[in-house]
């Protein structure tokens, strides 16, 4: 009743457009008909609601936060909040939204690409620091999959501004040839649980205790299963067998990739002494072929490298093109491997991007 | 009852689409590579193929397939050439 009474009186303060409908109408099913849901049905936004949801930022409702790809909407934090009521995120998680939308939109990201792009690519979203425990996020047992709220949502969220703000509606500037589930969402929190172990956050600049988001153009997720290699060396041989397979054994366009590291097969690591940079070295070698191995037409298979590069030894990704994530249950040797956009070639021009989550 | 509008209550300008040329003689045709892989081989054969035929070409293009073209070169196509053809392949 409280929050009923706030929104007859506040709502006046909303600048987004009132949508009328009539009470014997299932506002559900209003949404629907008005294109604004992913397929899943939505939260309706109503005054309340966008209300609550903006109490989890002191940003103003009028900020502009930029203009969403493809055909630049304008979007204002209440944008923000009225996508985040409908994709079922709670007020708390608007901090880490907010950043993660501000990540897609450097233009280093290429959010209009990732888009717009016939492959599977979306935007995928790793929580690090303080605030994706204070929000409840999952980095353990079944992290990628479904069943947390805050990975859920936080995800979805971005996906809906894109879609209803930018106007990348599927099959129309979202050109998608088969598309992903993770283009519903797919948000995770690094698991920090290990103190000599450094996190993404850090890797990529910023200091231990900050909370983050990086933003990555990819999508998933591919098994990676070993359950027999015991040395550190073994491992990451094996696992770069699995990383060369990304599009195609032979392509080297994809040239980014996250690792989803589980815990036991970082066991292995840890045992050995491996720490990231060590473990990102090795893959990074050991995805390194001689370009006769992988030509194209070889065997009859047109796909591959051209004949130039015969005597080249030919790295599947860039130098820094493999970030290893933590997280998962604490059984099962399994890893996951997130494949980045083909375009991801343009090295300098395509990066993945993070940012620090303001809390203020 | 109402709920709020989760687009950016912006509204499309529907304007009517340039006509194609009747006859593409005496045009400066504009040959555009939006950067993706082998995007030139591909206009390298119809530049060609339209040399063969007499006829104006003008090659335009942007770095790379993963941004828009910026106004600027929208402009320029414009300006420098009476229609266009856009690569696409890979």
């Amino acid at each position: 009743m409280a929050e009923r009474l706030e929104a007859k009186h506040r709502g006046g303060t909303l600048a987004s457009r009132k949508i009328e409908y009539r009470e014997e109408d299932d506002p559900v099913e209003v949404c629907y008909e008005r294109g604004w849901t992913d397929g899943l049905p939505v939260t309706p936004p109503t005054d309340a609601r966008v209300l609550r949801m903006l109490a989890g930022t002191k940003r103003r409702p009028d900020e502009l936060v930029g203009r969403i790809p493809p055909y630049l909407g304008p979007c204002t934090v209440e944008k923000v909040a009225v996508n985040a009521v409908m994709a079922g995120c709670k007020p708390e998680y608007m901090p880490v939204l907010l950043a993660a939308l501000e990540a897609t939109l450097e233009p280093v990201f290429t959010l209009h690409g990732v888009l717009a792009t016939t492959y599977f690519s979306s935007p995928v979203i790793i929580v690090n620091g303080p605030v994706a425990k204070a929000i409840g996020m999952n980095c353990g047992i079944n992290a990628l999959g479904q069943g947390n709220r805050a990975n859920a949502t936080i995800g979805r969220a971005l996906n809906l501004i894109v879609q209803n703000v930018g106007g990348g509606r599927p099959g129309e500037a979202d050109r998608a040839t088969l598309g992903a589930p993770s283009k519903f969402t797919l948000c995770f929190a690094e698991d920090e649980s290990d103190p000599e172990w450094e996190p993404l956050s850090v890797a990529r600049g910023f200091p231990r205790g900050a909370s983050t988001v990086t933003l990555f153009q990819g999508h998933g997720v591919e098994a990676f299963v070993d359950q027999k290699s015991r040395t550190a060396e073994g491992l990451a041989r094996s696992m770069a067998m699995s990383l060369v397979k990304i599009g195609h054994p032979r392509l080297t366009q994809s040239a980014r990739a996250v690792l989803v590291l589980s815990p036991e097969h970082y066991a292995i690591f840890r045992e050995a002494g491996w720490d990231r940079r060590r473990i990102e070295r090795a893959l990074y070698e050991a995805t390194i072929r001689p370009g006769k191995e992988i030509l194209a037409g070889l065997d009859g298979v047109g796909e591959g490298v051209p004949a130039s590069r015969a005597e080249e030894q030919v790295p599947k990704f860039h130098e820094d093109g493999l970030m290893v994530v933590r997280a998962g249950g604490r059984a099962g040797l399994f890893s996951a491997i997130l494949p980045g956009w083909l375009a991801g070639r343009n090295r300098l021009e395509l990066q993945p991007v993070t940012k620090e989550v303001r809390v203020s | 009852m109402w709920m709020r509008d989760p687009t950016a209550e912006t509204t499309a300008v529907k304007r009517p689409r340039v006509k194609p040329p009747a006859s593409l003689e005496g045009l400066t045709i504009g040959l555009f590579d939006i950067g993706k892989t082998r995007s030139d081989e591909f206009l390298n054969q119809v530049e060609k193929r339209f040399a063969e035929r007499g006829l104006k070409v003008k090659r335009f293009g942007k770095p790379t397939n993963s941004k828009v073209a910026t106004p600027e070169i929208v402009r320029k196509v414009v300006d420098e050439a009476d229609a266009v053809l856009i690569a696409l392949s890979d």
